[in-house]
């Protein structure tokens, strides 16, 4: 289902007008409003009066999320305070946090997008919507709920954590959708089922599931623990939040881009070339109707590539692909790239693995080691150890053929892993260089 | 005439083996054998214990993953050349032995000895026409 027809099936060259004018309007509106991006533009030569066209957009010097801590906390805005109706702020893992800032229409902006992102889904106002993503300085738990009650379904603000009221209220309230991150979910499944609930019988048919990087083959595990359909979603705090993008029911292959209010282009991480679409790199986006808070090319960091094949729905955005992993997530082992998704997909293309594992990167010597640990599931054990060094041989070699770098494969007890309920942090990474 | 061994995988690593027999214990279950196999990563600790289906309930539910085996117990005299004599036996046969342990019997006399068989039906079969006994699961449970 389409929630604003007019927009989301735009011709693309209706599309690439309104986008043209847009990006004009806020390159213009940073440029004298904001004087980062006045010395930015000056030091790239280049002027709001040089972009004739969406092919000039590559003119324009890329933004990063150091320039945002540069600029901590309101530096960045465009609007005076008095017209700043909300704030948000991502987790600073390493020192400040990043903030980002709303208007009042960027709000009303935002609903529309997670009210088409619920749409794209499926859902209508006679779902009820149980909202796990966390509420507070995080953007998903709002930006969900404002979306939900756009749209006019039930929401049920539930936020993250208290495992055993969420499986209560899933049961008791009924539910037919679920929003949180992918490995929360599959988390809930199992705690569920410990607490012996048959967690298949309940109502939820979708779940609309992001923020983190997740895999088919998680999604194939999703859908046969929960019997719903998985689809993913899109957002970054610094861009909007949840509902940049998002898969429809339809398709189910990529995320349709809002185009309408965002500019997407794909980069070569290490030079910062635009890449044609199909190729794999960084994500870079633009917001052209963001007022309080607009960004121009923020690298992303989030790897995908873009996909312009006209999707079924009807829509005619560009879809971009599921994220398969972070630029600074990528591990460089022995001078081989590798990312943890990679890792992931070997594992859960081996029968009766689960997606439960850690990387530990060390040093020995001036060699760097990678340790694979693996929980032990019941489908796998055997009380033969030969069988599990079997198994420990067999995950060395798929990993070593899939990304040419050798591997420690160590089998641990099941649940011994951490598991998580925001971002998994896989990687644990002890070299000192 | 097989005899139920439950199997927990175990990482190598302090309070691994304490954990698992304070879950025995906390379910009043008790141990009649063991043997526990390890490389230098993990171990595998193989049980013969009174309540097989209790003490599997309770050790998946303290989050181990626990297998179910079929073993062969068998009583020898506990005096020199006893296990040989069995050996003897299925080798002859082709009978290949994955792995076994013994105990000696509270009397004292007897030894008895788990056998895991490539084939177990057939190594039945051998021990029982050689004379052997082959003790019945619910004796060993209780022994």
């Amino acid at each position: 289902m389409i929630y604003n027809e007019e927009f989301e099936t735009l011709p693309r060259e209706a599309l690439e007008a309104l986008q043209l004018k847009r990006l004009q309007q806020v390159v213009s509106r940073v440029y004298h409003t904001v004087g980062f991006y006045r010395k930015s533009f000056d030091k790239a030569g280049v002027t709001p009066d040089d972009i004739n066209s969406l092919d000039d957009l590559k003119r324009l010097p890329f933004t990063c999320k150091q320039d945002l801590r540069d600029n901590y906390p309101f530096g960045l805005f465009t609007v005076p305070m008095t017209n700043i109706v909300r704030v948000h702020a991502s987790s600073g893992t390493t020192g400040k946090p990043t903030v980002v800032g709303y208007t009042k229409r960027d709000i009303e902006t935002w609903a529309e997008l997670m009210a088409r992102a619920f749409a794209a889904a499926g859902l209508t106002k006679n779902d009820i919507i149980h909202n796990a993503y966390g509420y507070g300085l995080f953007t998903g738990g709002l930006g969900a709920h404002y979306g939900a009650e756009k749209l006019g379904a039930s929401v049920i603000p539930m936020s993250g954590g208290s495992t055993k009221k969420q499986i209560l209220l899933l049961q008791d309230f009924g539910p037919t959708a679920i929003c949180c991150t992918p490995s929360y979910l599959l988390f809930l499944a199992e705690a569920g089922k410990e607490m012996g609930v048959d967690m298949k019988s309940l109502r939820l048919r979708v779940g609309i599931l992001g923020a983190e990087p997740w895999s088919e083959k998680m999604r194939a595990q999703i859908e046969e623990a929960l019997d719903i359909t998985a689809l993913d979603i899109y957002g970054l705090s610094e861009i909007m939040g949840p509902g940049v993008a998002m898969e429809c029911i339809e398709g189910r292959c990529g995320l349709h881009v809002f185009e309408d209010h965002f500019i997407v282009e794909v980069i070569d991480p290490v030079s910062g070339e635009v890449l044609p679409y199909g190729q794999k790199g960084e994500l870079v986006f633009t917001t052209i109707t963001k007022e309080a808070f607009p960004l121009i090319r923020y690298r992303t960091k989030d790897i995908s590539r873009l996909m312009p094949q006209v999707c079924k729905c009807g829509r005619t955005f560009v879809r971009m692909e599921r994220v398969s992993g972070r630029s600074d997530d990528m591990l460089i082992i022995r001078g081989v790239n590798v990312f943890p998704s990679q890792i992931e997909s070997v594992l859960m293309d081996i029968e009766g693995l689960e997606p439960h594992y850690q990387l530990i990167v060390d040093r020995e010597g001036s060699m760097d080691t990678l340790e694979v640990q693996v929980e032990v599931s019941q489908q796998v054990f055997s009380d033969e150890i030969r069988e599990l060094q079997k198994l420990e041989k067999r995950i060395t070699k798929d990993i070593k053929d899939y990304l040419g770098v050798t591997t420690k494969v160590k089998l641990v007890e099941p649940k011994s892993l951490q598991r998580f309920e925001g971002k998994a942090q896989r990687v644990v990474d002890k070299r000192e260089i | 005439m097989k005899l139920e061994q439950i199997s927990i995988f175990l990482e190598n690593k302090p309070g691994g083996l304490s954990s698992v027999t304070k879950a025995l214990r906390d379910a009043n279950i008790n141990i009649r054998a063991l043997s526990l196999a390890d490389t230098s990563d993990f171990g595998i600790l193989r049980l013969i214990v009174n309540d097989v289906a209790k003490a599997k309930e309770i050790l998946n539910a303290s989050g181990f993953a626990v297998g179910r085996t079929n073993v062969v117990a068998v009583e020898v005299p506990d005096k020199p050349g006893g296990l040989h004599s069995i050996l003897e036996a299925l080798t002859l046969e082709g009978v290949n032995v994955e792995y076994m342990y013994a105990f000696v019997e509270r009397s004292g006399e007897n030894a008895v000895i788990i056998f895991r068989f490539d084939s177990t039906d057939s190594a039945i079969r051998i021990l029982q026409e050689k004379g052997f006994k082959v003790l019945p699961g619910e004796k060993v449970y209780g022994i």
